[in-house]
């Protein structure tokens, strides 16, 4: 049986600041064809984990196509839900910069099972506790 | 010995994060240790080949091919690389193109992980 190796991607830069933030979300989501890479009965478990100002740029009604002619943040996502990663909001962040979570998007038009979890900035440390790499961006 | 995956994502031109990364590569591989290098982001510019060594920039090229000689295995993101309109005729030759399950895939095998992140 191959390792399951847990990774936590830790998103702390906001949305359209710079890059690093939408490539700690496109990063995330690749673990859905890491597999043809691995050994058989290998795994790469990912949580996406937004903290601090990384919680800054998630809602949803974003026009980043119309005006930037890019994905929007929001779509990549959605798009981290319809892969059925574990994607953890740090509650304590959004009630710091006023941000409501029914303002946050989800993916169930597009048939998604996962929701965003906003959660605890606890279960965030648990998150990072079981990983075994940590990745911050 | 180990295996050290580093995660790149700076720019070579405007900060010393990239040549920190490059440096620290060639330091774990001169022990011994297995390193992978994943270029990500504005990180991904570097692979362009006939870059001129100014002294006020730092170069990128000659460390690189140096890496590469010693068995560091580097991969470029290839989306990434393209959008900066560096082809893989434009390229250093030996650097790999890939996607980012490269990366993942090299993380689950490493003992140490280092993302060093970008702008």
């Amino acid at each position: 049986m191959g390792e399951n190796v847990k990774l936590a991607f830790i998103v702390q830069k906001p949305q359209y600041k710079g890059e690093t933030s939408r490539l700690g979300i496109t990063h995330a989501i690749s673990y859905q064809t890491v597999e043809i890479l691995l050994e058989d009965g290998e795994l790469v478990t990912p949580t996406l984990c937004f903290i601090g100002e990384g919680v800054l740029g998630l809602q949803k009604g974003q026009k980043a196509m119309d005006m930037y002619g890019v994905t929007s943040s929001e779509a990549h996502i959605k798009n981290a839900l319809l892969v059925d990663l574990d994607v953890f909001i740090c509650k304590e962040d959004l009630a710091k910069y006023g941000i409501s979570e029914d303002s946050l998007p989800d993916a169930e038009e597009m048939g998604a099972d996962k929701k965003l979890q906003i959660v605890p900035f606890a279960q965030i440390q648990k998150a990072i506790e079981e990983s075994k790499h940590i990745m911050f961006f | 010995m180990g295996t050290l995956t580093i995660g790149c994502f700076p720019g070579l031109v405007g900060n010393m994060t990239y040549d920190f990364a490059l440096k620290l590569a060639d330091a774990a591989a001169t022990k011994g240790h297995k390193v992978n290098i994943w270029f990500s982001g504005n990180a991904t510019g570097s692979i362009k080949s006939h870059q001129k060594h100014l002294k006020d920039y730092s170069t990128g090229e000659k460390f690189l091919t140096a890496l590469l000689a010693k068995g560091v295995e580097i991969c470029t993101c290839e989306a990434c690389t393209v959008a900066r309109g560096v082809q893989k005729t434009d390229a250093i030759e030996k650097v790999q193109w890939n996607a980012m399950h490269w990366y993942l895939a090299k993380v689950h095998k490493s003992d140490r992980v280092l993302l060093i992140g970008g702008e």
